[in-house]
């Protein structure tokens, strides 16, 4: 992956094929501690601990545990490549979090990428599924919540072309924001 | 900045045209593979130019959509388009570039882009 965007698209295809209604996503900066914490949680069906310690392993993957393969190999060793540490937890029947936190002044750091663009592709093509994005820069935060749009969009979907074009235009402003940029 | 009473507002403009959709048979479903693979080629910019393109054309027949691994790794970004009448057509290797044309040619006039469907290989 080219940048940790493409790899928090990837890991929240897990959640969606693990039945999720609602998946967060949060990314905490600190850049002081050149910190950075990217973490995605959902309220799908869950692993054994049998299976979380398999979907770390690229080579143990069959077809039968066709929710993982590579994507959980590839985001560990994003955030492992630079000093940062790689968790998931996970109960069955209630749901996955999966944690990355990076050192992000090493060599190996890639950019955090078009979050934009990740977060406006997975609300298109589900618009049935609620997201929660949270997005923390030292002491300025934003929050997108599906569910707060949808109460304000009674029955038109969230997938509506000026729905996501609005969308993307409010990640866009807060996230100018966040970096100081307005 | 945005506010949600602008969003009030697309809502209340969008009421009328959400019945249209509904009302309207004749779908086409295109389906972007959005598995570790796809993402790794590309599948999220080309997926982005489905969705600009066919709002664009105010294609309302037209649903983009998505799907995991078809287990043609080597060929993605790879993209189906159903038809109402049960036609499926693969394309492959794809890019934001490779969009509109296909946009054009079938979604809208019928005519599948041969040449960047797998059949061409």
């Amino acid at each position: 992956m080219q940048e940790l965007s493409l790899n928090v698209l990837d890991i929240v295809q897990n959640s969606i094929r693990a039945g999720a209604s609602l998946i967060t996503i949060s990314i905490q900066e600190r850049t002081a501690d050149h910190f950075m914490e990217i973490s995605i949680s959902d309220n799908g069906c869950g692993m054994s601990e049998e299976q979380v310690a398999s979907v770390m392993d690229p080579f143990f993957t069959t077809r039968t545990t066709r929710k993982v393969g590579l994507g959980v190999p590839l985001f560990r060793m994003s955030a492992e490549g630079t000093g940062g540490t790689f968790s998931i937890r996970s109960k069955l029947g209630e749901g996955t979090t999966t944690t990355a936190t990076y050192v992000t002044n090493h060599l190996d750091m890639l950019p955090l990428g078009d979050m934009n663009a990740t977060m406006i592709s997975l609300i298109s093509v589900n618009p049935q599924l609620d997201f929660v994005y949270h997005h923390q820069v030292d002491d300025r935060e934003f929050q997108l919540d599906t569910r707060e749009l949808r109460a304000v969009l009674e029955d038109v979907p969230l997938s509506t072309p000026d729905v996501l074009l609005f969308i993307k235009e409010m990640i866009a402003e807060n996230t100018a924001q966040l970096y100081g940029k307005s | 900045m945005k506010s949600l009473e602008e969003l009030k507002a697309i809502r209340d403009k969008m009421k009328g045209s959400v019945i249209l959709r509904e009302e309207n048979g004749d779908n086409i479903r295109v389906v972007v593979g959005m598995a570790t693979c796809g993402i790794a080629a590309g599948a999220r910019p080309v997926l982005a130019a489905f969705t600009e393109e066919v709002a664009k054309r105010h294609l309302t027949n037209v649903t983009v959509t998505q799907t995991g691994c078809i287990g043609i790794c080597q060929y993605e970004p790879v993209v189906e388009v159903f038809e109402a009448n049960g036609t499926k057509t693969t394309y492959i290797k794809m890019t934001p570039d490779k969009v509109a044309r296909i946009v054009t040619d079938h979604l809208v006039n019928g005519n599948a882009v041969k040449e960047y469907t797998i059949g061409n290989l």
